[in-house]
């Protein structure tokens, strides 16, 4: 047992020192997974100091509830696709909000009217924030997880309502902090606050997930560290902020990377299909030109620069280990293969790295966008695999795009632009692509991974 | 450990300034396991829930608690074995297929 409240705050100053270092040797992949490792050393510090604290007791509900977490833990994280990547992540946002309400429940229940005025705002802080992000969380997986529909949700007055319904939750909060002590309000405002997580993720269409997830990760971690205030927890407080920092941020680089704000992601339901879906308008006589494998593969072997630019429906496909392999075979035959990674291509903040590492691409293949735009064109051919909103010139040029102003890979500039694509369906925006109708552009039409493998045949016969 | 509420703000003010000067040098190639990280760290809510169930003298405690401490557990350990296992496949350009970078 430890009781010297210096020696316990000093073990907990060495988990904060390990979990920013773990944080900062992520600034480059060399060193990211010992910065894991030394996050998880701090980590079990942490919970051998709390075991170790005075009255602490129930030993074995403790190891019970341990036990059954770390199975859940592994299993899912051993089990998890690359590509459910987000739904694994949001997951993991909702039970880390989850737990953070639950331990501001008890320290209510326990203090039963004792709270300091402060304690009760950090109270009602983390049971607010961690409830919705709860519910929320769990509403992002299900639509990721295809459980329930990707599309938007909406009904009529819906802003109205979801206003109402957390203008309700924060009225119960500014009573309970006002100084009403009754155990029922509290409850109420966890009710409220789950239904609003609830309503306020349903109307959100798939595409913006990205946006949504970082927020969602941010609330976790900000919950986490009000109920650090609740337990008068430096190490709670710190780490909780850390997370709080981390997804604010992705957030706000999600949305920038979509030119939208963050008001507009989560209140302008987006992604309303347009009528006359999968017809692209070809009305001043350009047309789509269809190309076969065999065409694709000449133009290939024989560039001197490919830019490959994968997108979600690469994924889908499980066509990326292919793409790698049709890559390979490209360089062998002295062709320089970069790939464009465009910052929401795949459906969380990073992705596509992530998908085309586990197909063994060396990550110093994998180029940002800003980084990789001047190269367009310098470059023959620009693959396109599943990729098709960030690839839209009327992001640049057409005022009346609903996309107008996201930053986008400038496919258009290469010389010569080839898109793999199962149909002349939209996007995940439903916004025709322009870029198909140019000159220079030419379609291979099929699954994705059907077509890399043909393309590989042909490149091999070439 | 009773710090004054002025201390932990400090504390707390602090750690958002750092929070994003940590989080600005992180390439964007690293976003996902950054998620899946700092999904690892908000597990330190699992301290919470080992005081929480750890102190419970009731069978609403009880409840809440063990409920909290799966939840946490699961969140920590699922956490850090995913980030493990993303950044494991992070991996360079094999030495002898290193082209000349040109700048």
């Amino acid at each position: 047992m430890i009781s010297d409240p210096d020696v316990i705050g000093l073990l907990y100053l060495v988990t904060i020192v390990c979990f920013i270092l773990a944080l900062r040797f992520l600034s480059s992949p060399k060193h990211a997974r010992r910065g894991n490792w030394l996050g998880g050393v701090g980590m079990l510090i942490a919970i051998a100091t709390t075991l170790s604290l005075d009255g602490i007791g129930n030993w074995v509900l403790i190891a019970i509830g341990a036990a059954i977490g770390s199975v859940v833990g592994v299993v899912g994280a051993r089990r998890v696709k690359m590509t459910a990547m987000p739904q694994m992540v949001a997951l993991f946002n909702g039970v880390g909000g989850g737990a953070a309400a639950l331990v501001a429940l008890a320290e209510f229940h326990i203090a039963s009217g004792g709270l300091s005025s402060d304690a009760i705002v950090s109270t009602v802080l983390s049971a607010l924030i961690g409830s919705i992000s709860f519910a929320g969380s769990l509403v992002a997986f299900a639509k990721l997880q295809e459980l329930i529909s990707g599309r938007p949700i909406t009904f009529p007055g819906q802003n109205v309502f979801n206003i109402a319904v957390l203008g309700g939750a924060v009225a119960l909060g500014i009573a309970l902090v006002a100084g009403v002590d009754d155990q029922w309000l509290l409850w109420a405002l966890v009710v409220l606050a789950l239904v609003f997580g609830v309503l306020f993720v349903l109307p959100i269409g798939g595409a913006d997930m990205p946006v949504v997830i970082s927020l969602l990760n941010a609330f976790t971690g900000l919950a986490a560290s009000a109920t650090g205030f609740v337990l008068d927890s430096t190490v709670l407080i710190v780490a909780g902020m850390l997370v709080g920092a981390s997804g604010t941020m992705l957030t706000l680089l999600m949305a920038k990377a979509m030119n939208r704000s963050v008001t507009n992601v989560l209140f302008g339901a987006f992604g309303q299909v347009q009528a006359g879906v999968g017809q692209v308008r070809a009305d001043d006589g350009r047309t789509v030109r269809a190309t076969t494998p065999e065409d694709v593969a000449v133009q290939l072997s024989f560039a001197r620069k490919v830019i490959v630019v994968p997108g979600y429906g690469m994924a889908v496909a499980q066509a990326q280990h292919d793409t790698r392999q049709l890559a390979e075979l490209l360089e062998e035959k002295g062709v320089e293969v970069r790939y464009a990674i465009h910052p929401v291509a795949g459906r969380m903040p990073g992705h596509m790295n992530v998908l085309l590492a586990e197909a063994n691409v060396p990550y110093d293949a994998l180029k940002e966008m800003d980084e990789i735009n001047p190269e367009f064109p310098q470059t023959d051919v620009a693959l396109v695999i599943g990729a098709n909103d960030v690839t839209n010139p009327a992001a640049r040029s057409d005022t009346s795009s609903p996309i107008y102003g996201m930053p986008i890979l400038d496919v258009d500039k290469a010389a010569s632009v080839i898109v793999m694509k199962r149909s002349m369906n939209p996007g995940f925006a439903g916004i025709d692509n322009e870029l198909y109708l140019e000159p220079q552009t030419t379609m291979l039409f099929g699954d994705a991974k059907d077509s890399v493998v043909k393309l590989i045949a042909a490149v091999k016969a070439t | 450990m009773n710090i004054s509420l002025v201390i932990e703000l400090t504390i707390l003010a602090l750690a958002i300034f750092l929070g994003f000067e940590v989080i600005s040098k992180v390439p964007a190639m690293l976003h996902t396991p950054l998620m899946s990280g700092t999904n690892f760290i908000h597990g330190i809510i699992i301290v919470g829930a080992i005081i929480v169930l750890g102190e419970a003298d009731d069978t609403f405690l009880k409840v809440v608690g063990f409920v909290a401490m799966v939840l946490a557990t699961a969140n920590v350990v699922g956490g850090w074995f995913v980030t493990d296992r993303m950044l494991e496949m992070f991996k360079r350009r094999p030495e002898p297929r290193q082209e000349s970078t040109e700048k």
